[in-house]
């Protein structure tokens, strides 16, 4: 491994974890603001401009809050559940392709962390292991309240996680590949010239059953019976104070961001850029005159723009949803995931390998 | 006996839970750009901003004086007397009046005058009975404190306190 590719590494390992950890401040800050504005309230307006300090203030304090454990708390598991709640999340980030690639003198650099061949298997088994953090801190907490959010978490768990894998299975069926960043690229095509050929457009009942997942996935409103705040106080996370809560905040936020990004790459065209930007692209090449160096890291930049507004969309979504919907009750969270959602994953599944294999 | 199941058919749109959600999804975004362009609030903004009480709003106590700080008070005890709540405690004294030829001319005045805020409950009874308007209750109703001694309003701080209520 020469000095360059090391560097390169580096820089994107550094670029999207900062990215990544610096929009959460702004996401709580909106979570807090937009679900205030939802309910005519006004939310934290006094720390900064329009209350944009806020979350920092936030991490002040919890940094200066005791550092306490229960005396009944199993300590290995207690204190490894909230790093492990960051790190699965983060992990599985490492794989979604930002861009397609940037030309620095002649060296291509691709714009993807680890470039793993079956990027979606590297997800999937990240993904799975967030459930594991909630099931840990549920246990080692030693609290009737936690762990019943922990069983609540992994029972929800694997009743979306497999209509979530039927979803996906049916776009690798379209796709033909395991690799994000070939699959981002498939959906670089268009259909009739103009259609962007974007899974959710090949797939829809799919690219649905993956987003109603995702917010299982990552225990948001409407499925966060592992939190449940009003009948087991705060679930699993129900023992932890200070910097050890924040960690588990925060690793909501980038599980969030995580199972966005992989919805955007999967069905919404990931970095593709979207319709009308490539013409702003193609504008400011030819004005500027630029070489094609230039001109593809120009594209990179905009993609990269797009695959942050995606992202943003999707996590706007999830935050509006949060403020819209109820929890749901257990038994119809479990008969939504094995009754409806499962059979029409696999009926799904087998409808697009038709749809494929007459295609091919 | 027991619960009575009133079954209802569910259409095909009520079932698909879809256009309910989107429905839902519609009203918040409404409300949402309400809150976010137009700032719709139901907030008040409470230091900035007082909640306007009514005018007979019962508050926090306080006792009238005269032009010299002299208060009315001619320790009768009738408030101590009406009090349902037993929170005022009175201790009468001799009144020298020609130090205060302008004031109450009545031979008592109360020594100590204390009420304890913590017991009562704001009904203004003592306010009623009062023969000399003495004892009042103001509209202010911010009257948090920090212990339970300041919960006990003796004559000083009950003089202190003189806005009325209109």
């Amino acid at each position: 491994m020469d000095i360059f590719t090391l560097a390169q590494l580096l820089a994107k390992i550094v670029f999207v974890f900062a990215v990544c950890l610096g929009v959460i401040p702004f996401l709580v800050w909106f979570e807090r603001r937009g679900s205030a504005w939802i309910q005519g309230r006004v939310g934290p307006n006094r720390v900064g401009p329009f209350g944009l300090i806020q979350p920092f203030a936030d991490v002040a304090k919890f940094f200066f809050k005791e550092f306490w454990t229960p005396a009944e708390a199993n300590k290995w598991y207690y204190h490894l559940a909230p790093i492990f709640a960051l790190v699965a999340p983060m992990a599985a980030l490492t794989v979604i392709p930002f861009g397609s690639y940037l030309m620095i003198g002649d060296q291509i650099v691709n714009l993807q962390i680890a470039n793993v061949n079956s990027g979606v298997l590297f997800i999937l088994a990240f993904a799975g292991l967030e459930v594991y953090p909630i099931i840990v801190a549920g246990w080692a907490s030693n609290n009737k309240y936690s762990i019943l959010g922990a069983l609540r978490g992994s029972s929800q768990i694997i009743s979306y996680e497999i209509s979530m894998g039927l979803a996906l299975l049916s776009m690798l069926l379209v796709y033909g590949t395991f690799d994000l960043h070939s699959m981002v690229a498939w959906q670089g095509q268009k259909f009739f010239g103009f259609v962007p050929a974007w899974g959710v457009f090949i797939n829809p009942i799919g690219a649905l059953i993956f987003w109603i997942s995702t917010f299982a996935e990552t225990n948001r409103l409407p499925f966060d019976l592992p939190e449940g705040d009003s009948e087991i106080v705060a679930g699993y996370h129900l023992e932890y104070g200070a910097m050890k809560f924040a960690l588990f905040f925060m690793a909501e936020y980038v599980a969030m961001i995580m199972a966005s990004a992989l919805l955007v790459t999967l069905f919404f065209g990931g970095y593709q850029l979207l319709p009308g930007v490539q013409a702003a692209v193609d504008a400011i090449v030819s004005m500027n005159g630029l070489s094609d160096a230039a001109a593809q890291n120009l594209k990179a930049v905009f993609q990269f723009g797009c695959l942050f507004l995606k992202v943003a969309f999707f996590m706007v979504v999830m935050i509006w949803v949060r403020w819209t919907f109820p929890r749901f009750r257990f038994d119809q969270v479990i008969n939504l995931g094995w009754k409806m959602l499962f059979p029409l994953a696999l009926a799904n599944v087998v409808f697009m390998s038709v749809v494929v294999y007459l295609m091919s | 006996m027991g619960t009575i199941n009133v079954s209802r058919e569910y259409s095909v749109k009520e079932k698909m839970f879809l256009p309910a959600i989107i429905q839902g999804m519609i009203i918040t975004l409404k409300r949402f750009i309400q809150g976010f362009i137009f700032h719709k609030k139901y907030t008040i903004m409470y230091p900035e901003e007082r909640r306007n009480y009514s005018q007979r709003f019962r508050g926090m106590h306080f006792i009238s004086v005269d032009e010299n700080k002299v208060e009315n008070c001619t320790a009768c005890f009738l408030c101590e007397t009406v009090c349902p709540a037993e929170c005022i405690h009175i201790v009468a004294e001799e009144r020298d009046s020609a130090s205060n030829p302008y004031g109450v001319r009545k031979e008592k005045k109360p020594l100590s005058f204390d009420i304890e805020v913590l017991r009562c409950c704001f009904c203004g009874f003592c306010e009623e009975a009062c023969p000399k308007d003495a004892i009042k209750l103001s509209r202010n109703y911010e009257l948090s404190i920090l212990s339970r001694q300041e919960g006990i309003y003796d004559l000083n701080h009950l003089k202190r306190e003189v806005k009325g209520r209109g």
